[in-house]
């Protein structure tokens, strides 16, 4: 099925390392661009801690606004790391060998915009976050009511972003070494220390592919629990309208999923416009994720299905006054044509057609597109929930976002892209060894006049 | 003795919506002012609040007032979702806010059917003519933090303090007990009393008003809070007309 380029080893690491060994043109600009961004964000956090929340647009009873929607945003994007390099992973999917990394780098920097969208710029006192979301007296337990599902997210959040990190460094090790050798003076040193005195001994592989293995498959758990948990935020209340329901852990699960591998795709593409690794991420791959991502789309939406049905099942007036709201009010009617477009009528149609998957454009487009429209679903459940049209008519709320809220907003984009640049400066975003053992993988001997594969897969 | 049970009744029916138990709050609590500008911003704080309905349509249109405060819900939602015991229950069946362990989450807030719980989104602020004026049993709030109704603990703190230095119970209905808004109040909608005591006016009444014929309800009863505010609901002379008409 797949066509394969067989590249040489001198050949991957030259390619592989442009990034890191030389300056990409475009790199210096981009990154001064989203560092700018990211600074105005900062300075936007800064103003509001001196000020107060009340320069945001938050108010009685709209008290979760853009903070909360980012906040479960940027989660959903974290899980592209655990499908791509657990899931995938454990089930010997080939094709996921060039993204795995970028797609656990992704995971990394987006769970702490997460952080920061949520626990760090959302609360009345974010000075305080060191008693409740990093608890040092759980044993106490003197701050920390675990009853909240505000103690569960951070839990939950760290978890997977210690075994995230474990993942992209325990991955590192044979790559570092290769930079190492290629380095010279302080780098070399910086690259020595970093490696752990990696030398490549078959005792070291061994160790290290174990490893990956036990990581995999400990981090299962995490593929259900971190998404089911910040879902539980919204679905324990039962203040506003339409979260109380148990359909909300795993439509959110899989809506993570279907941003977070999108994202994953979004990353491939621009891996190779921007290092021109075209010979690593091939028509195949984008074909293969396509599909995988036709399942996931239409898997959620058979969830998002659900809860309406659940929602409009006992017709319950405040139910239908939020729905209401949802579907026939502007501006929201308006956001949710847009949602249901972006999130699924627009791309999946898209991945039906082989030609369409195989495209760099069509699939730069559709992916963006579906995070678009996950991000106006959370959009669209937070806000007009908290809008509260409940029985207490006189007191609908209303929402517009202030321009703080926006800039920090922008922030937590600007910190995952600046973070992936730093990252891919000083690291190579495609894991050389991977590749690598994918080509002796595919090496063919000839025995007599037979044609068969060099190694056999266990 | 089974300890207090504070709880309040709100006879609607006799409420005439002229927002004097606003105002008392208002006083009693330290709460800033709420100017036109924060109600522009929908974040103007009341701890308790007259809503206002209207019924019908006009000529004949009627105005409809109903005294929203915190409900002191036996189950209340607010409690569990906090996440550093910032709400809690304390064992008079108050539902407590601590304002120092308060980080501002909202959840609280957010979970709370009534809408009864605020956040503070600018540090409070007085003009230097009203700052004597400060009711020095009150706690001000800074900024960041939520705040809410709390039947004026700070008045049920001293009258029992005092009863019992003097070596008597707390009088049922006594001014010095009372919340502020009670006390306001000049058509006797609200009553506060302790609920588990028997011989208490808030206990009788609402033993009266449960039964199958009597006024009273819970707001929002569906969603299992077990309020201890009781309302009574309206005598409308014209409901039965009404409803054949």
């Amino acid at each position: 099925m797949q066509e394969h380029v067989q590249l040489d080893q001198k050949q991957i690491n030259k390619e592989l390392l442009n990034g890191v060994l030389q300056m990409p043109k475009w790199w210096p600009g981009a990154t001064a661009v989203v560092l700018v961004i990211f600074i105005v964000g900062l300075c936007a956090f800064g103003y509001m801690l001196n000020k107060g929340v009340g320069v945001t647009g938050l108010n009685r009873p709209v008290y979760w606004g853009f903070f909360m929607v980012n906040f479960v945003f940027w989660i959903g994007i974290s899980h592209a790391g655990i499908m791509i390099s657990a899931i995938l992973r454990l089930t010997q999917a080939e094709w996921r060998r060039p993204v795995t990394r970028a797609a656990e780098v992704l995971t990394v920097f987006s769970l702490m915009a997460a952080l920061m969208a949520a626990p760090l710029v959302h609360v009345g006192r974010p000075w305080r976050a060191d008693l409740w979301v990093f608890p040092y007296d759980f044993a106490r337990g003197v701050w920390i009511n675990i009853r909240s599902p505000f103690i569960w997210d951070p839990s939950a959040v760290m978890t997977y972003l210690t075994a995230s990190t474990l993942f992209v460094l325990v991955a590192l090790l044979p790559d570092l070494a290769i930079i190492r050798d290629r380095s010279k003076g302080f780098t070399r040193v910086a690259y020595s220390v970093m490696c752990l005195g990696w030398r490549g001994t078959p005792r070291q592989w061994k160790l290290q592919a174990v490893a990956g293995i036990l990581l995999s498959a400990l981090v299962l758990p995490v593929f259900v629990s971190v998404h089911s948990i910040v879902s539980w935020d919204f679905a324990v209340q039962i203040g506003p309208e339409a979260w109380h329901s148990t359909i909300f852990a795993p439509y959110f699960i899989i809506g993570a999923i279907h941003s977070g591998v999108s994202a994953v795709a979004t990353v491939m593409v621009l891996m190779v416009w921007l290092w021109g690794w075209k010979n690593y991420i091939t028509p195949d791959h984008l074909d293969a994720i396509g599909r995988l991502l036709i399942i996931v789309a239409t898997t959620w939406f058979f969830f998002f299905f659900l809860e309406w049905v659940f929602a409009l099942y006992s017709l319950e007036a405040p139910e239908l006054a939020m729905r209401d709201l949802q579907v026939f009010q502007w501006p929201w009617s308006g956001l949710f044509v847009l949602f249901l477009l972006t999130a699924f009528f627009i791309p999946v149609p898209m991945w039906l057609f082989r030609n369409l998957r195989r495209s760099l454009w069509a699939m730069f487009i559709s992916t963006i597109l579906v995070n678009v429209g996950m991000w106006l679903e959370r959009f669209l459940i937070i806000i007009p929930g908290t809008m509260r049209r409940g029985h207490m008519i006189f007191d609908w709320g209303s929402y517009h976002p202030s321009l703080i809220e926006i800039l920090m907003v922008a922030m937590t984009f600007a910190w995952v892209i600046l973070g992936m640049l730093l990252f891919s400066k000083v690291f190579p975003l495609i894991p050389l060894f991977d590749i690598k053992e994918a080509m002796v993988g595919r090496d063919e001997i000839k025995v007599g006049r037979k044609t068969v594969p060099a190694s056999i897969r266990e | 003795m089974a300890g207090e049970k504070w709880g309040m009744v709100i006879d609607v029916d006799k409420c005439i919506g002229c927002q004097a138990c606003v105002v008392a709050c208002q006083a009693e609590n330290n709460i800033p002012i709420n100017t036109e500008d924060l109600y522009n911003q929908r974040r103007a704080v009341q701890w308790i609040r007259i809503e206002r309905y209207w019924e019908g349509e006009f000529p004949d249109v009627k105005a409809r007032f109903i005294p929203v405060l915190c409900q002191h819900c036996s189950d209340a939602p607010c409690e569990p979702v906090c996440p550093v015991f910032a709400t809690y229950h304390n064992p008079e069946g108050l539902n407590v806010q601590v304002y120092n362990r308060c980080i501002g989450t909202r959840f609280c807030a957010n979970n709370c059917p009534y809408h009864v719980r605020f956040f503070n989104f600018w540090e409070p602020s007085w003009p230097e003519s009203l700052k004597n004026q400060l009711n020095p049993d009150v706690t001000v709030r800074s900024r960041g933090i939520m705040e809410k109704c709390t039947f004026c603990i700070q008045r049920i703190r001293r009258s029992t303090r005092d009863a019992k230095a003097e070596g008597r119970g707390v009088e049922d209905g006594a001014r010095e007990l009372n919340p502020a808004c009670v006390n306001a109040c000049p058509t006797d909608t609200l009553f506060f009393g302790d609920l588990n005591d028997p011989d208490s006016k808030v206990a009788r009444m609402s033993a009266e008003e449960t039964g199958e014929h009597g006024r009273g309800y819970h707001m929002l009863e569906e969603l299992g809070t077990e309020p201890n505010v009781l309302y009574l609901k309206k005598v409308d002379k014209n409901a039965k007309e009404a409803s054949h008409a």
